[in-house]
């Protein structure tokens, strides 16, 4: 098996595409550092609204590195599914269309465990892009901003993060978005067994994010009620939560406490069901696979 | 009817020795404000607003004559209400442009006190009334009320310890009209963690609130001079 994941990491990355969702990512995140170190304080007076008016509140320290990356987080981690697609989109239909796939199933290897050493390779490159947002997107921004506290916007109201509380929810939101993107990953490799050609799952999965996320952010009650508790993309948003402070009845906030830790676990348990339920029917549709090309 | 002259000129009188006595009280608690030139003081901040979630903080005040104030967070970020500057009394005696009334007697807690309006002379002024709490047996002011053309009302109530000799408080609470937050959900892609939501009469019930800053200081540094860059 460990044999068979070295070979599977080295076909991912001898792809030039793979490095491709790198150079992506570090450029989105330079172009808003750079945005936000000329705009910064603009931007933050947007975020805070009407608040403005009734509060003298010191722009210059809420634009800081903490800041800074949570906002790349909220952009990115939207788009950061598109390039786990292309390059889990491709991990079988790639090889079917290039021929090799049938002496790939002709080692002396069972297909289960083919299937599974393409995920876990494609897990291997997930975990290696998230660590690349975490590097840019945290800790030059915390060398560039530097650190302070941390304001959270919700739809009704502020919270403030002391800065010795913001870095280990980092560490479990990124945890958390790992497993979101494995989700998006399980699905990307169920479309790569069906298809026969690398552009058909990578579009495939991209519609699936873009309808899904749409029906979970639509505020209509059918769809709030009957379809959105069953979509992955209604749980994905679940690392927000690690940034969810939880507080006092006078609203003074708890140091290092979650305000709906059972929220999390929730997401974290339905994208977990998807994963095993999604690798499980690729392994079964894969096994029982006439292997043609 | 020279009894009823003699008993009006009397009545006409004890008013004159009242307002002439409302006069010297807030003469006595303005001069006793006018010993401090400057200040620094450390103290501990606690703000409740209801859509505000923030930790208590850690705070100094700087306060300079005639009217600089400034609450500074030497770590990190506080939310500092706009209306904060009228926690230092120097700032809402120091003009002398206003009328002194008499509102009779009350009580702040236990204590009796000298209930005094002052109305600014100036129609544009943006302080339209300010009510004044006095303690007559300490001189000093123990709540305000300070009603605003654009900013509502303000409450401040302070309470006094070490250096009372100076009008300055230990603790003080400042309430202050808050407006209403909202954001778009498209803007901040809320996580919905499950937690049961408010309904519209609770939302409603949320709106234009009052807010709430206490700070309890913990010592002063008196005019010992404060350099002008610190308020800009």
């Amino acid at each position: 098996m460990w044999n068979l994941l070295q070979i599977e990491l080295f076909k991912i990355f001898k792809k030039p595409r793979t490095y491709l969702a790198f150079a992506i990512i570090a450029a989105f995140i330079f172009l808003i550092q750079l945005g936000l170190l000329v705009n910064g304080k603009d931007w933050m007076k947007f975020m805070l609204g009407s608040l403005d008016e009734t509060m003298n509140i010191d722009y210059s320290k809420l634009v800081n590195g903490y800041a800074v990356c949570f906002f790349v987080l909220n952009l990115l981690l939207v788009h950061v599914p598109i390039l786990v697609a292309l390059v889990a989109g491709d991990v079988v239909s790639g090889e079917a269309s290039m021929g090799t796939l049938r002496l790939l199933a002709a080692k002396p290897v069972s297909r289960t465990q083919i299937i599974l050493a393409k995920y876990l390779a494609t897990a291997v490159y997930v975990f290696a892009l998230l660590l690349w947002i975490a590097v840019i997107s945290l800790v030059i921004s915390i060398a560039v901003f530097g650190e302070n506290d941390l304001v959270v916007a919700k739809t009704n109201g502020l919270q403030l993060i002391e800065a010795n509380d913001v870095l280990w929810r980092y560490f479990f939101a990124f945890g958390f978005a790992f497993i979101a993107m494995m989700v998006v990953a399980a699905i990307s490799l169920l479309l790569s067994v069906m298809s026969e050609n690398s552009i058909g799952p990578i579009v495939a999965t991209v519609g699936i994010i873009i309808v899904c996320t749409l029906i979970s952010e639509m505020e209509i009650p059918i769809y709030q009620k009957y379809i959105k508790p069953y979509l992955f993309t209604t749980y994905m948003l679940g690392w927000k939560g690690f940034f969810y402070i939880g507080s006092t009845e006078d609203g003074e906030t708890i140091k290092g406490s979650i305000q709906y830790l059972p929220g999390i676990i929730k997401s974290m348990a339905a994208l977990m069901v998807y994963i095993v339920a999604l690798v499980s029917a690729a392994v079964f549709i894969f096994r029982k696979k006439d292997i043609l090309s | 009817m020279q009894r009823i002259i003699l008993l009006l000129l009397l009545f006409q009188f004890s008013l004159f020795a009242q307002a002439q006595d409302i006069n010297v009280l807030v003469q006595k608690v303005k001069d006793k404000i006018n010993l401090v030139n400057d200040y620094e003081a450390n103290g501990r901040m606690k703000t409740n607003v209801v859509f505000l979630k923030v930790p208590v903080a850690t705070v100094k005040l700087f306060f300079k004559k005639p009217n600089r104030l400034r609450i500074k967070n030497e770590k990190g970020i506080s939310f500092v209400p706009k209306g904060a500057v009228n926690i230092n009394m120097s700032n809402v005696l120091s003009s002398g442009k206003y009328s002194v009334l008499d509102a009779g007697n009350d009580k702040v807690g236990s204590r009796a006190v000298k209930v005094v309006k002052l109305l600014p002379e100036d129609d544009n002024a943006d302080v339209v009334l300010s009510t004044l709490y006095i303690d007559p047996v300490n001189q000093v002011i123990l709540k305000t009320k300070t009603t605003t053309r654009d900013n509502g009302t303000y409450e401040l109530e302070m309470s006094y310890g070490k250096y009372i000799a100076y009008g300055l408080p230990d603790k003080i609470t400042f309430s202050f009209n808050t407006k209403d937050y909202k954001m778009p959900k498209g803007v901040t892609f809320d996580f919905e963690d499950g937690s049961q939501k408010k309904t519209a009469a609770e939302k409603e019930k949320l709106k234009n609130q009052k807010g709430k800053m206490e700070i309890f200081i913990n010592g002063y540094i008196i005019n010992k001079g404060i350099a002008d860059g610190v308020f800009n």
